[in-house]
């Protein structure tokens, strides 16, 4: 009887773990395998813009005959072609910069965050999370408004007198920083905030027990304890910044692209879906990097930052 | 302070420990006048202490007693309101938590998650910018006395209980504190193991000759480590005192109930004689207690007698309630294997309790359920109080 029920306990603890999987498998494996298959075709002019097409009624010459017209030549041409090199170092230099900007004004944030009377911290989780009750495409046009030659910024550094005349910011590195920031900045906040908070105030009262002065505390134990969360908050910003494309498309210039800039010209532009797949595959494989570092730390210490 | 030669102090240095009797002895703690309020509420209200050197000393008290908050004062996470706190003759008043020379154990232990069981023990040594060496000679020292050779290397959440509480003792006393705090160390172990760590806290503490200072909401625990004693109510010291002189000469109906179980009588003094004084129960009969001075006839006390103070004995026939001596009925009794307690209802109306060691094996109880009895008790046993 026991042994019954245990048995069934299994199956539906099977099913529990099944659907994540199941869930991953239709929407990410397929569609990147599908991705994957239309990377290695030729561009034709055709419907599908691709080539070789594989039908099910061609049978197993067809099958063979598909495979062999299946080539590596689209990742040829990514390397060997300064603009897609270009896209990726100018999206791994805006994902960097960008990161650093945000961990420098977020951690602060999120450490007076926890810092503050308990009440007033729901508030201010809150107030993190106001903009996303306005659309994202909305909150980047409002930007635009403001960073236009006679948008808000440029009056109000007129009127402090900071400036003699309006200066350019739209279409520029600066207004994408700008964006960026302020798009990914509760992504930033908000584990670093969940990390700070849950560290116990009798820590930081034992190491000032020992001899360790409050400045000394914050690098000793605080920063340690934070680590997962600063690590979780770095992760969440650069890997979508990475393959941002709204932002830099709004409010960057044309001079030089980010890679989902480019992936878009390929795809909608030129109509070349095997480059596009070709640079979205790449674009995957670079980003895996960081994620596995993650895991790494991750699994090397399950317990670090908790009591 | 040399831990390996210092070795146990031979125990008649012990038995005449005694500092705080000797008007020459200079306190290492003293708490003068000292209040410490939290919005509105006084959590520690003019509290004036003496702590002695090499004093295994307890602030003991229910939950919201201030005895946390005097401790914490102490340790410099509070600031007084008023009062001033001297260690060794220093004010402590403008002396930040890292550079007092006292350690404390916290309830929680907090330990540092991230840091090893060496790296936790090391941390304080650290920040005294010793050289490798010494700190490292120094953990191993301290991790052997609390038994955790070879532990070094473990995180604490590989630890159990039992270890994590000898981490944290060997973090702070590994500093050589003049005083060492303890909040509720023990709060988190099960019974066995906390009667344990008790002898291993006052071994440890004579190995070591440091002040401790220990706080408890535990009667039994402070009864068993301390030196002597202070019972706190409502931010207030009520009585400071040895542990037999609390248990024994409670100075109040308060520290009486608090400390152990006790029976108390109400009743007026009829008279007073050099040795004797006779008291008259409200409830009805006549007490001989031995005679307290300042007190005249007409005055209300209150006797208080220990359970196990009081002779329960089945009613003989023929023989009459002489003094001290109480008949009634046996409503309740309690076997807790060393000992019984009888709940009996006098003739008067009171509930009296007795505690009977059970010195052979209980085969057959000599008294049970509804039997009459007679209580008897000593005049030297009753307690006479006032407050």
């Amino acid at each position: 009887m026991r042994e019954a029920m245990q048995g069934k306990g299994i199956s539906g603890g099977r099913l529990a773990i099944a659907i994540p999987y199941l869930w991953l498998l239709a929407f990410f494996l397929a569609p990147f395998l599908i991705v994957l298959r239309i990377s290695l075709s030729q561009s034709v002019i055709a419907q599908p813009p691709y080539s070789p097409v594989f039908e099910i009624v061609a049978g197993w010459e067809g099958l063979k005959a598909f495979v062999a017209a299946l080539s590596f030549e689209n990742y040829a041409t990514l390397f060997s072609d300064s603009l897609y090199v270009s896209s990726y170092l100018k999206s791994l230099e805006v994902a960097v910069v960008a990161t650093a900007m945000l961990l420098a004004l977020g951690f602060p944030i999120a450490y007076a965050m926890a810092q503050a009377p308990r009440r007033l911290q729901a508030v201010l989780v809150v107030l993190v999370i106001l903009p996303f009750w306005t659309a994202f495409l909305i909150r980047i046009y409002a930007w635009i408004n403001i960073l236009q030659r006679e948008g808000l910024l440029n009056e109000m550094l007129l009127a402090l007198g900071l400036v003699r005349e309006p200066l350019a910011w739209l279409a520029t590195d600066t207004a994408i920083y700008i964006g960026v920031v302020y798009s990914y900045l509760p992504f930033m906040v908000l584990p670093i905030y969940a990390s700070l908070e849950k560290i116990d105030h009798n820590l930081l009262e034992a190491a000032a027990d020992l001899g360790c002065p409050h400045w000394k505390a914050f690098w000793l134990v605080t920063l340690p304890l934070a680590l997962p969360g600063v690590a979780a908050g770095a992760l969440l910003c650069f890997i979508p910044i990475m393959g941002e494309f709204v932002i830099p498309d709004l409010l960057g210039g044309s001079q030089s692209l980010m890679i989902g800039q480019t992936l878009w010209t390929e795809f909608f532009g030129n109509k070349d879906w095997p480059i596009a797949s070709a640079v979205a595959v790449v674009l995957l494989m670079l980003l895996v990097v960081p994620i596995a570092i993650y895991q790494h730390m991750q699994t090397r210490d399950p317990r670090a930052g908790s009591a | 302070m040399d831990i390996g030669d210092a070795g146990k102090p031979d125990a008649g240095r012990r038995r005449d420990f005694a500092p705080w009797n000797d008007p020459a002895a200079r306190a290492l703690v003293r708490f003068k006048g000292v209040t410490k309020r939290f919005s509105g509420i006084t959590a520690v209200d003019d509290v004036s202490l003496d702590i002695h050197t090499r004093e295994f000393f307890a602030l003991l008290g229910p939950s919201g007693c201030g005895k946390t908050t005097l401790l914490r004062l102490l340790a410099g996470f509070e600031t007084p309101d008023a009062g001033r706190i001297l260690l060794d003759g220093e004010d402590l008043a403008d002396m930040p938590p890292h550079r007092r020379p006292v350690n404390m154990m916290f309830q929680s232990y907090a330990l540092f998650p991230h840091l090893s069981v060496a790296g936790n023990v090391a941390f304080g040594l650290k920040q005294e910018g010793l050289v490798r060496e010494e700190i490292s000679a120094r953990v191993a020292e301290m991790l052997a006395l609390v038994r955790l050779d070879g532990m070094g290397s473990r995180k604490p959440y590989q630890l159990s209980g039992g270890q994590r509480q000898r981490v944290a003792l060997a973090r702070a006393l590994v500093k050589r504190p003049k005083v060492f705090l303890l909040d509720e160390p023990l709060a988190a172990l099960d019974k066995k193991l906390r009667q344990d760590t008790q002898f291993e806290l006052m071994e440890l503490q004579e190995k070591l000759d440091v002040t401790f200072v220990i706080v408890t909401h535990d009667q039994e625990e402070a009864m068993t480590v301390a030196d002597r004693i202070a019972v706190m109510d409502h931010g207030r010291l009520v009585q400071v005192a040895t542990p037999p002189e609390i248990y024994e000469q409670p100075n109040s109906r308060w520290v009486a109930q608090f400390v152990g179980d006790v029976n108390l009588i109400e009743g007026r003094v009829v008279a007073s004689t050099p040795g004797e004084m006779l008291i008259e129960a409200k409830a009805g009969g006549r007490l001989k207690v031995a005679s307290v001075s300042g007190l005249s006839a007409g005055d209300a006390v209150c006797i208080a007698l220990r359970p196990e103070k009081l002779r329960i004995e089945p009613v003989k026939a023929g023989s009459r309630g002489g003094d001290n001596s109480f008949e009634g009925k046996v409503w309740d009794i309690g076997y807790l294997g060393d000992v019984s307690i009888y709940k009996v209802r006098l003739d008067n109306g009171l509930v009296m309790q007795a505690a009977v060691a059970n010195m052979t094996r209980m085969v057959e109880r000599p008294i049970g359920w509804n039997d009459r009895v007679t209580l008897t008790f000593a005049p030297q046993a009753g307690v006479v109080l006032t407050r």
